[in-house]
């Protein structure tokens, strides 16, 4: 019995999200769609909704900076290192991926 | 006359002729239309044309009406003067002929009639126009009547001149020289009539010069505006979401399950690659935490730099220092108090006081602060640090508001104090002594207060107060507003600053005054607190009662849990804004307030006897107390009943006081009563201090606490017994903490407290084991000492093991703000043994 696709592809992404969220010291995982408005989130909203804008900016000025030097480049990973912890984004096409780590903990 | 004269002779003549005189009347010596004609005077009386008095020269026309000459002529027929003219004038058309007396004879006769009508008007109108006009257009010559002769010697001489001789007869015959005299030049060599302004002379103006200009009426005019740009001046958004519905809608999609898929591994990579190794770790800044890499500055010092030495002449003189405090918001102030030494002379200076000293001017105080009795412990309020409380020897405790004086010291400058004393005289109250005096502004009743000297004052900080019954309440107002006191006369007290609600209705003299806001000057005393003095009483007191024994134990010195709740508005109110007034505030109803459940009521009390009491304030309290001696010090922890985590051996010379460091929490420093200061590092040795500065002080160090200003300037105060306030700055390696410092500080606590649990678990076996040992011995009498040895080797080793516990312990409780200040040094030489 196969169970129904659509709630496959839920629980797939809950599984893959748990697993991030498993590793060490990891704080947060946000999704944000391409227009910057997030889709799924471990954080609160406030803060959700503060690092789905900004880093959307972020990862906008980023990839056209690649772009405008090489067009045939793109980007595909972005870390941001602070003092308190790490931001890794993955972006795509439509979406991208934030986690936020405290490598030290 | 004479032609007048002639005329009428001429006339006369002719009426006397009375004949027709006839004339030839044909002959052309006139114009065909014109008929010279006499008249006689019958007829000119007939026709009212007699000569100069009806027709004139000047008016010589006269207008007759053809039918009376007609008439005329028909009654007169033959000798009517008109029948030489009979055809003439029956032809005439109209109805008047004109008749012109003719002055000059022009046509020979005295007058002429005109025959026709056209002439007639012609007549009429130009002849002496033309006259008159040919008369005037010829110039005439002009003829000289001696205008243009010169007049010439106007002046003539009516008679001659006189010619006189005169002879001045002198004595003396000398010269005589004449000149010549302006008579004008001297004012009273002649009279003069001067002229005046006729007052009754006026000349009216009937001209005036004016200047006209012309304004328009109607004007056009027009400017330029600025060209208002719309510009936004606030915007308010929200961000953009989406509802649940649609974010399970995305959820659901394909691609965002592709996306995961192909995402994901990459951030596990990059988690994983996080854990394996910290690419941005700089390993060489990370080798030395010390001052090679950090200390710009040329020096490099790693011990207590003497940075200053406050003391004065006057008033510290030969005074012990019972207690220093740093202020909390001005950097660079301290404040000391001062009191009797025991072998003090009874001739003295100056009474108890509060010294306040300022880094901006060693020599010299900025004010002192007048205490009825020795002052043995006071702090600034948390929240407002103008307002000081302090403990008397006497058990009353004091409020002081030094509001006034604040700007003092916030402002000074070193010059303007050099002026200052220079007095011999000592005056507290005089106003005009350059160091100000503050009075304290409110005392406790002195039935309510302590029976025995305030050996430690603390504010509560200002996230929570207490009720009446000890329970930990919201403090609405977020100011500190009580204090708690401890003295030998083995309580606590808990003290409030504002007036209680159930004396609302308290005498109303209290209130006028408390409504006025403090006053500046220095003479008189704030009253911001006037409602309390000599009135103020406890609100509960705790007396600390002994677990084991009877009698309670005598606590010097608490230390509780400073407490801060983090709050939404998590600032903290400055002294200047929203300064209470605190007369005006009433302790709430108890019922009103939210009671705070994660407060911890507990707290440390240092006692007499050495002892360490762990008590809770609120009144259902459970004691324990652990009772610890020596000449050393000990860390407890809270929780942990059993024993000190870590103790110290014993000391030739007693410690007196102790005071972490504010930045590391491994450090701390330990004064002594040889007048050296001592500073441990709990992670690099734990048995022997790290620095010792031997002899700072000739006497006992009585006081230390650490400050500090900036995060590159600590200090230390360091306060001895003979009245002198001794700052250092400590050195970075001792106030830089090292990696994760706090950390494993932790880790060391928690293997202590491992350590101690483990060691007491043993040496209750041990002491089981040394009973049945003894009785075995009894019985046998024949035990080899030998097996008693490995119990107390190992007794042994475990004791120094110990004893790095204990000093383990006490770090991380000052580390928590639980150790209580002064480690009281009864010396009761037994064994370090938390059990005896």
């Amino acid at each position: 019995m196969k169970p129904p696709a659509v709630f496959d592809f839920q629980a797939e992404v809950e599984e893959t999200l748990k697993r991030i969220q498993s590793q060490k010291g990891v704080q947060g995982i946000i999704i944000v769609n391409s227009e910057g408005i997030p889709v799924k989130s471990t954080l609160d909203n406030q803060s959700t909704v503060q690092y789905s804008a900004l880093i959307h900016q972020l990862v906008m000025k980023a990839r056209s900076t690649l772009r405008d030097i090489d067009p045939q480049n793109d980007l595909t990973f972005l870390r941001v290192r602070s003092k308190k912890n790490e931001i890794m984004i993955a972006p795509d096409k439509d979406y991208f991926l934030i986690v936020i780590q405290n490598p030290s903990a | 006359m004479a032609p007048k004269a002639k005329k009428r002779s001429t006339s006369k003549g002719r009426g006397k002729g009375k004949g027709k005189s006839s004339r030839s009347s044909t002959s052309l010596g006139h114009p065909e239309d014109i008929f010279p004609l006499v008249l006689t005077s019958a007829t000119q009386e007939l026709f009212n044309c007699r000569i100069d008095e009806d027709v004139t020269e000047k008016n010589p026309f006269k207008l007759l009406k053809k039918d009376d000459i007609v008439g005329d002529m028909k009654k007169r027929a033959a000798i009517s003067d008109f029948s030489p003219v009979k055809h003439k004038v029956l032809e005439y058309p109209e109805e008047e002929m004109l008749l012109v007396f003719d002055f000059n004879l022009t046509y020979g006769q005295c007058f002429y009639l005109v025959l026709k009508p056209e002439s007639k008007d012609r007549i009429l109108k130009t002849p002496e126009v033309e006259d008159l006009l040919m008369s005037d257009k010829r110039p005439q010559f002009w003829i000289s009547l001696g205008s243009e002769k010169e007049i010439e010697e106007p002046i003539k001489e009516t008679r001659e001149k006189l010619r006189l001789k005169l002879r001045v007869d002198r004595a003396v015959q000398s010269k005589v020289c004449f000149s010549d005299r302006d008579c004008s030049e001297s004012k009273d060599s002649h009279l003069e009539c001067t002229s005046y302004e006729d007052s009754k002379f006026k000349i009216k103006k009937l001209l005036t010069d004016s200047g006209v200009q012309a304004v328009p009426i109607l004007q056009t005019n027009s400017c330029q505006t600025m060209r208002m740009v719309p510009k936004d001046t606030f915007t308010q958004y929200e961000p953009r979401e989406f509802s649940t519905e649609e974010k399970e809608m995305i959820l659901k999609k394909q691609d965002l399950v592709d996306f995961c898929a192909a995402q994901i591994p990459r951030m596990l990579f990059a988690l994983q690659q996080e854990e394996i190794i910290n690419v941005f770790l700089d390993d060489w800044k990370a080798l030395a935490t010390g001052l090679e890499t950090c200390d710009w500055s040329g020096q490099v010092s790693d011990t207590l730099v003497l940075h200053q030495v406050f003391t004065d002449q006057k008033f510290s003189k030969n005074k012990a220092i019972s207690c220093l405090n740093w202020h909390p918001t001005i950097n660079g102030v301290i404040a000391v108090a001062i009191t009797k030494r025991e072998e003090e002379l009874p001739e003295t200076f100056s009474g108890p006081l509060i010294i306040v000293y300022s880094f901006s001017d060693p020599s010299n105080p900025q004010f002192l602060l007048e205490c009825p009795d020795d002052i043995l412990a006071f702090q600034f309020s948390p929240s407002n640090p103008n307002i000081i409380v302090g403990g008397c020897l006497n058990g009353q405790i004091l409020l002081w508001d030094i509001s006034a004086h604040v700007t003092f010291i916030q402002a000074t400058q070193p010059s303007s104090r050099k002026e200052s004393s220079n007095s011999d005289k000592f005056d507290l109250n005089d106003s005009k002594e350059n160091i100000p005096v503050v009075r304290f502004c409110a005392v406790s009743a002195l039935e309510s207060s302590h029976k025995a000297p305030v050996t430690d004052v603390q504010w509560l900080p200002p996230t929570f107060e207490v009720t009446t019954m000890g329970v930990p309440v919201e403090n609405k107002q977020k100011v500190s507003v009580q204090i708690i006191t401890c003295s030998p006369d083995c309580t606590l007290r808990f003290w409030d600053v504002r007036l209680p609600a159930v004396f609302t209705n308290t005498p109303t003299e209290s209130t006028p005054t408390a409504d006025q806001k403090t006053p500046l000057t220095t003479c008189s005393v704030p009253e911001t607190f006037k409602h309390l003095d000599r009135t103020w009483k406890p609100l509960f007191r705790i007396s600390l009662s002994k677990i084991e024994t009877k009698g309670e134990y005598v606590p010097m010195k608490f230390s509780f849990e400073n407490f801060n709740v983090p709050t939404e508005r998590d600032k903290e109110i400055k002294g200047t804004e929203g300064l209470p007034d605190y007369s005006k505030l009433k302790i709430p109803a108890s019922e009103k307030l939210k009671e705070m459940e994660n407060i911890n009521t507990k707290f440390f009390v240092g006692t007499e006897n050495g002892e360490i009491v762990y008590s809770d304030w609120k009144l259902e309290s459970d004691d324990s107390g652990r009772p610890h001696r020596g000449w050393n010090f000990a860390i407890w922890k809270e929780g942990v009943m059993d024993g000190p985590l870590v103790a110290s051996q014993y000391f030739e010379q007693e410690c007196t006081v102790g005071c972490w460091s504010l930045s590391r929490p491994a450090v701390f420093f330990i004064g002594k009563t040889d007048g050296s200061v001592e500073i441990w590092d709990l992670l690099k040795n734990s048995s022997e201090p790290l620095q010792l500065h031997p002899h700072i002080s000739k006497s006992k160090i009585t006081c230390m606490k650490a400050c500090s200003f900036t995060a590159k300037q600590h200090f230390l105060a360091v306060a001895d017994d003979i009245g002198v306030l001794r700052i250092f700055e400590i050195p970075k390696a001792l106030y830089l903490p090292s990696r994760h410092e706090s950390l494993s500080m932790k880790k060391y606590f928690d293997l202590e407290v491992d350590s101690l649990k483990d060691y007491l678990k043993r040496e209750e076996f041990w002491t089981k084991q040394k009973k049945e040992e003894d009785e075995l011995r009894i019985k046998m009498k024949m035990e080899p000492e030998k097996s008693e040895t490995p119990p107390k080797e190992i007794h042994r080793l475990d004791l120094t093991e110990y004893s790095d516990d204990l000093i383990l312990e006490e770090q991380l409780l000052q580390d928590m703000g639980m150790w209580p200040i002064a480690v009281e040094s009864d010396m009761q030489n037994t064994q370090n043994h938390p059990h005896s």
